[in-house]
């Protein structure tokens, strides 16, 4: 390796270095310094904001002021001039297939709902059914480490397994493979718009190949739920003759509803913010268009800086209702300690 | 004493540090380096690397060459963000002009001695050299390739007592003898990434050249020809008579088409029995051929003739095409790199690599490693109509609104008249900024 372009540029590496942690600590020594030169009574009040400080100002330095600069572009073209809603007129426009609809039909219809379903049904299951057996560890470990795969790798991979050769060659991928072994004509999954061009399954395709790379975070966190439900309470229903579905319907789920309401609400906005998956296998070609790759693309490609924060904002307005439950669902919980 | 002794690790720590950047400045006499961005991987990249050692060998100056297949996000965002490379090379001068007119890339006038470029390199590449028109030097191009060449495994004709088509009636000919004999006369693969569907559009702009020559054609690329007019409404036609009526003219069918990736093209040419006979790509492609296959022989394992005429009126049209270069920080190191990829020392390096044409006039045509590139490299010199890629100069939400009508065209040659109606709209818009 050459690492001589390290020291290409040695005072922002003296800086990085020393600097930083400098002004770190002076900041901390400087501002204890302070408050303690305070009247006794007042000392409680500042202090948190001594600590909570730096994190303010990161936060709105970096989430903010860039979200509120972001509502401004979005309503100017991209000279700067005033234009109102425009920016929005055009990406809603033209509906059902102009403008960002596919995007906002795939993010709400196809994504919000089967990514999220299929990530809790699957999550769920598997943490139910693992806890009965006793290489639970193991398979857990197993099903969990696609998390540690990038979307990027894991588009990759996926695109491998859907990999497409015209019926009669020999079939590289693996799941056309399978198809043609039960005599099926091979399907171009990540292409093919079925039914009618509408576009479900290679948006399926691409769930699925998500589903895959996150479901080991729903098992560990839903499993986790499970071990907390105190055993008496199984075995007290077991008494009453309940059987083990009754149990699952009637015990196991409800006292699960806050995780699973939680979790739910975490993929939600994972899949109004999905990008790499469907930027690797598609590139939202074939009406596989979302938000997030929409607003790349209209910045990076389009150099379309207003329409690309009009998208950045209706996805904005497409979580606010989602962090609005979350909140709430989370006071709900806290005040039920 | 755990702090006492935290405080000397660090201090240990800190004198090392100092130490290594004492050496690392007094040791080397550095002459600086060049950052570099471009699109080059694999073989590419391998070329790119041979091409500048001669040039860090005599000057001492290091090149860092960083790679992307998504050059135009990155480079957006590096200029934005005031951290762009030294120099980068683009395979559309499109997005190099646009940092042109932002103001944020440095004419190259000082770097590169003008007269003598237009001594030694094709006008057509000078002024492409010049998007402006202010007079200023923004872009050199490094190499060219020829596109619309048709690629063809000569053992494959021959069995089948085929001939190399010389008219577009004999092209049609044959490929209705092809599919009499129960074969599929064409192999065409569109999927490139966030670029797919650019090797549909090489058919489209050779067929809108030859079919209507360099007046439509280069009112097409100013956004001043509607797409719906007849003229490129019938080259979407013509490239649908390629395809086939149910795309049974290509190996493998419209969804094959579409979820192969362009290198891979030949494969299904090369397979025995052939599945295919003919495919269109430009002159780079041979280097696909042979990295996939190593034991490929130029000339007598593949062969091109070029595309032949569509109209008498524009005879020996070709479109060109080649990666240009342009600077962002002008340091001495960095006009040294520009002024040296001009020469037709540097770019005879290119050549013999295989896949590229020199713009370079005065390499010699025994540099070029095989009989084929030699001929395709007189093709660039005897093209008596040369223009430059269509859509590699149209804004880029024209560019990628094309490629992806041309794969909804693909998956169903119905639409075409939707297709062409939605761009015109953009093209309505994407001249505007």
């Amino acid at each position: 390796m050459d690492f001589s372009i390290l020291l290409q540029d040695i005072p922002t590496l003296l800086v990085v270095i020393i600097g930083v942690p400098a002004v770190l600590v002076a900041y901390i020594v400087g501002g204890e310094y302070l408050i303690r030169r305070l009247p006794d009574e007042n000392r409680p009040q500042v202090r948190p904001w001594l600590w909570v400080g730096p994190a303010l100002v990161i936060v709105g330095g970096i989430l903010l002021l860039p979200a509120i600069a972001t509502v401004i572009q979005s309503v100017q073209d991209n000279h700067g001039n005033f234009v109102g809603l425009q920016n929005y007129a055009t990406q809603l426009a033209d509906f059902p297939s102009g403008g960002s609809w596919i995007a906002i039909r795939n993010n709400v219809l196809i994504w919000l709902i089967f990514y999220t379903l299929f990530v809790l049904a699957f999550g769920l299951a598997l943490a139910v059914l693992f806890d009965r057996v006793g290489y639970e560890t193991l398979v857990k470990t197993l099903i969990f480490m696609p998390m540690a795969i990038s979307s990027v790798a894991l588009g990759v991979i996926w695109k491998f397994m859907y990999w497409y050769q015209p019926a009669g060659a020999s079939q590289t991928g693996t799941l056309n493979a399978f198809v043609t072994f039960f005599h099926h004509e091979p399907v171009a999954w990540l292409q093919d718009q079925w039914p009618n061009g509408i576009g479900i399954l290679d948006n399926l395709a691409v769930v699925t190949a998500a589903t895959w790379g996150i479901v080991g975070f729903s098992m560990v966190i839903l499993s986790a739920a499970l071990k907390g439900i105190p055993g008496e309470l199984l075995e007290a229903a077991r008494v009453d003759g309940a059987g083990e579905l009754t149990i699952f319907r009637r015990v196991i789920f409800p006292l699960m509803m806050p995780t699973i309401v939680v979790v739910g609400t975490t993929l939600v906005i994972f899949a109004l913010k999905i990008f790499g998956e469907v930027y690797v296998m598609t590139n939202g070609n074939y009406n596989t268009d979302v938000l997030a790759l929409r607003m790349f693309n209209l910045l990076y490609l389009s150099h379309n800086n207003a329409a690309a924060s009009a998208v950045a904002i209706i996805l904005l307005i497409a979580v606010i209702p989602v962090l609005i439950f979350n909140l709430r669902q989370f006071r709900a919980v806290e005040a039920r300690r | 004493m755990r702090s006492s002794s935290l405080i000397r690790a660090v201090v240990v720590a800190l004198a090392a540090i100092f130490a290594a950047v004492a050496c690392g400045t007094g040791g080397t006499q550095s002459a600086g380096s060049v950052k570099v961005i471009a699109v080059w991987t694999g073989q590419e990249q391998a070329a790119f690397m041979a091409v500048v050692k001669p040039f860090t060998d005599s000057t001492g100056i290091k090149i860092s060459y960083e790679s992307t297949r998504d050059e135009d996000a990155i480079l957006t965002s590096r200029v934005a963000a005031g951290n762009p490379p030294d120099l980068a090379a683009a395979p559309s001068p499109q997005l190099l002009t646009q940092f042109a007119k932002q103001g944020k890339v440095v004419a190259l006038n000082d770097a590169v001695d003008v007269n003598a470029l237009q001594q030694s390199t094709a006008k057509t590449w000078v002024d492409l050299g010049e998007p402006l028109h202010d007079g200023k030097l923004y872009q050199i191009f490094s190499w060219a390739a020829v596109k619309g060449l048709i690629w063809y495994d000569p053992k494959n004709f021959s069995a089948k007592g085929y001939n190399v088509p010389n008219s577009w009636d004999s092209l049609q000919a044959l490929q209705t003898t092809i599919k009499g004999a129960g074969t599929t006369p064409w192999c065409i693969t569109v999927n490139s990434g966030s670029a797919s569907g650019w090797p549909a559009s090489d058919w489209l702009k050779e067929i809108v050249l030859s079919q209507s020559g360099p007046d439509v054609y280069d009112k097409w690329v100013a956004g001043t020809q509607k797409w719906t007019s007849p003229e490129i409404k019938q080259a979407w036609q013509t490239f649908g008579q390629i395809l086939g009526p149910n795309d049974a003219n290509v190996y493998g069918g419209s969804q094959y088409v579409l979820a192969t990736d362009f290198g891979a093209v030949g494969t299904p040419m090369f397979a025995s029995p052939p599945k295919c006979y003919m495919l269109n790509q430009a002159s780079f492609i041979t280097s696909f051929f042979t990295s996939a296959n190593p034991a490929l022989q130029a000339g007598t394992d593949f062969n091109f003739f070029p595309l032949p005429d569509l109209s008498s009126q524009f005879t020996g049209a070709h479109v060109v095409a080649g990666d240009s270069w342009s600077m962002f920080h002008e340091t001495s190191q960095a006009k040294q790199l520009i002024k040296y990829l001009t020469t037709a020392d540097a770019q005879a390096i290119w050549v013999k690599r295989g896949g590229k044409l020199a713009v370079n006039k005065q390499v010699n045509l025994n540099d070029y490693p095989d009989v084929l590139s030699k001929e395709s490299a007189q093709i660039i010199v005897n093209t008596q109509i040369a223009k430059y890629d269509a859509t590699d100069n149209m804004p880029a939400d024209m560019r990628s609104a094309a490629w992806k009508g041309l794969l909804d065209f693909i998956q169903n040659q119905s639409k075409l008249d939707s297709i062409l109606k939605s761009l015109d709209t953009v093209q309505a818009s994407a001249y505007k900024s």
